[in-house]
């Protein structure tokens, strides 16, 4: 007789009430006694005959009055959701990539390699550094990026994008308004063929905000620029690994020309601008600086970031250190919980992007857009999975000259894909996570298709935060989610 | 379902799909079914461990005609019903001279 198990699943009790995440499939799910006490009598991976698992669960207490039916009905829904399945089902094989080519919808443009600071942390410039600065020939690669280079980076984009009616450039550094020129040009560029070709081009760049004037300002709000300012709280914390090379802390030259760039974009009704903390292991008081940075500053959004560090490093977290991480998250997660139910904005943005894939049931099957829907190009046009692996040497897939090796590509999303991440197959968080950052892995292990499995309880933890939080949302204010519906 | 509810929009499709199954099912047991060899048992192209066909209960050869006279499968042999009627015209016994099919060009 057929056995059936437990599929991989994540039961929280939240508030009282039971909530399942379905890892096969990432729906969420609320059960009731009688569901829960079906589908905890299936053992995963070795399971049991129905007529046993249903036994099991008819002499539960939950289920005293409940009709056979009902129970066995029950049985048939949890296994139609995948929550049960037969031992030993044999899974169609899946495609490993989508059809090639596959077109792009972002290009991140590293506009300059140069910075006019030296944050210690910096993956860029400090010990963890992937790229190459010198060509194959042992000459030195340009370190700014030429208008010509932009111009062309940005047809290459608009090429490389055919049939999608919304692309998104993005500029990246080094510091990226060192080079503002060539942005102001590319920018121009883009809006020009933009409007020929009937597409929409969306721009956005990340800046350490030293070089804000009143021009630049004006300019990234009259072209509607998604804009993330590298920004580390309040001056102790900011100042502690975002120094000048003198070694003096940058916050005081970068606060009056943020607060004249919120103000502006917000009297523009602008994008909504994100503060972008690294937190190191000397972040203490997390909740502080997302205060200080949004009531403080007025920050729309802070988004936080674990630093990405060889596990040596002073400033790097490691495995034992996730429960600081767990708690500072948490304790956001709360007021922004608080926040929801009474539908106010929070602008914790880690928890609205978990939250937004918890809703749709986002399911992972490569972690992040690089070599799919996104590319980064180097100072000179060459080709890189994304903005961090542009000019490290294997990573490179192509040029904008040259075009895309899609050879390479396919080869590096088949290595990347999901079902290559043996490890990660018993894991509940997977849909979300997919094995985390190629970047990250790579500097870990030297292996950017190797699952992060430093950060897997972290990943766990976060997860469990995010669950909890849709869950609490979705019984006190659904309507809080309307706007990731789409119609069906 | 009444002991489950489905919360977020996967679970919803997903559950959408389950709701809808048992109409999928009873659309096979309607008193005239689609014909095909998709519902009914046919053992498919196959070859003897010699890789010939002759001591095969359902030769290659015979298939190809279940294929294209029975049922509608373009995917796999030129069908009968609209594009190519004349395919099999220059050969009359399969079995022994299944080769001179025409080559078709869809």
């Amino acid at each position: 007789m057929t056995a059936f198990a437990a599929t991989i699943y994540r039961r929280l009790v939240v508030d009282d009430a039971i909530w399942v995440y379905a890892s096969s499939s990432a729906a969420v799910l609320r059960l009731d006694g009688v569901s829960d006490s079906v589908l905890s009598a299936f053992p995963p991976k070795t399971g049991c005959t129905i007529e046993d698992g249903l036994a099991l669960a008819s002499a539960s207490p939950h289920t005293a009055d409940i009709p056979r039916g009902d129970i066995e009905s029950t049985f048939r829904e949890l296994v139609g959701l995948g929550l049960l399945r037969p031992v030993g089902e044999k899974l169609p094989p899946v495609a490993t990539v989508p059809p090639m080519p596959y077109p792009l919808t972002t290009l991140v443009i590293n506009v300059t390699n140069t910075c006019n600071l030296s944050c210690t942390y910096c993956y860029e410039y400090g010990e963890d550094k992937l790229a190459d600065r010198e060509r194959s020939d042992g000459s030195a690669r340009r370190s700014a990026m030429t208008a010509d280079t932009a111009i062309e980076s940005i047809d290459f984009l608009f090429r490389e994008s055919v049939g999608r009616p919304e692309i998104t450039v993005t500029f990246f550094g080094g510091e990226t308004l060192l080079n503002w020129a060539v942005i102001e040009s590319a920018v121009t560029h883009a809006r020009n063929k933009g409007r020929l070709e009937n597409r929409k081009v969306n721009f956005s760049l990340t800046t350490n905000a030293t070089l804000l004037t009143d021009r630049i300002i004006d300019f990234l709000t009259e072209h509607q620029f998604g804009i993330n300012i590298s920004i580390d709280g309040e001056e102790g914390d900011h100042d502690r690994h975002r120094k000048f090379k003198s070694g003096q802390g940058s916050y005081e030259v970068i606060l009056p020309r943020v607060k004249a760039l919120l103000a502006k974009n917000k009297a523009a009704r602008g994008r909504p601008i994100g503060a972008r903390v690294t937190l190191t292991r000397g972040t203490k008081d997390v909740r502080g600086l997302f205060r200080h940075l949004t009531e403080d500053l007025g920050f729309d959004e802070v988004g936080l970031a674990p630093v990405t560090a060889a596990k040596d490093r002073d400033y790097a977290f490691e495995p034992t250190d996730y429960h600081l991480l767990v708690d500072a998250f948490g304790s956001l997660a709360n007021d922004y919980v608080d926040a929801a139910v009474t539908g106010k904005h929070h602008g914790f943005s880690n928890l609205s992007d978990l939250l937004r894939e918890l809703h749709t049931g986002t399911n992972k099957a490569h972690p992040c857009g690089a070599g799919l829907g996104l590319l980064g190009v180097s100072t000179e046009g060459d080709l890189g999975l994304c903005h961090r692996f542009v000019e490290s040497g294997e990573h490179e897939i192509g040029s904008i000259h040259s075009g895309i090796d899609n050879e390479k590509r396919t080869a590096f999303l088949e290595a990347g894909h999901i079902s290559k991440r043996v490890d990660c197959h018993s894991c509940f968080a997977r849909p979300i996570c997919s094995g985390g950052c190629y970047h990250e892995a790579y500097v870990r292990t030297g292996d950017a298709s190797a699952p992060n499995l430093h950060a897997c309880d972290w990943i766990r933890a976060w997860a469990d935060i995010g669950l909890k939080s849709y869950a609490r949302i979705m019984e006190r204010n659904p309507s809080w989610f309307d706007r990731h519906e789409v119609p069906t | 379902m009444s002991h489950i509810t489905p919360v977020n929009r996967k679970a919803r499709l997903i559950a959408k799909l389950v709701l809808d199954a048992p109409e999928t099912a009873r659309a096979m047991s309607l008193p005239d079914p689609p014909f095909g060899c998709t519902t009914i048992f046919a053992p498919g192209w196959e070859a003897d461990s010699a890789g010939g066909t002759s001591t095969l209960c359902t030769p290659i050869e015979r298939d190809l005609y279940d294929c294209y006279h029975s049922c509608y499968w373009p995917a796999q042999v030129p069908d009968a019903l609209t594009n190519f009627p004349k395919w099999a015209n220059s050969c009359g016994a399969p079995v022994k001279d299944w080769t001179s099919t025409d080559l078709v060009f869809p």
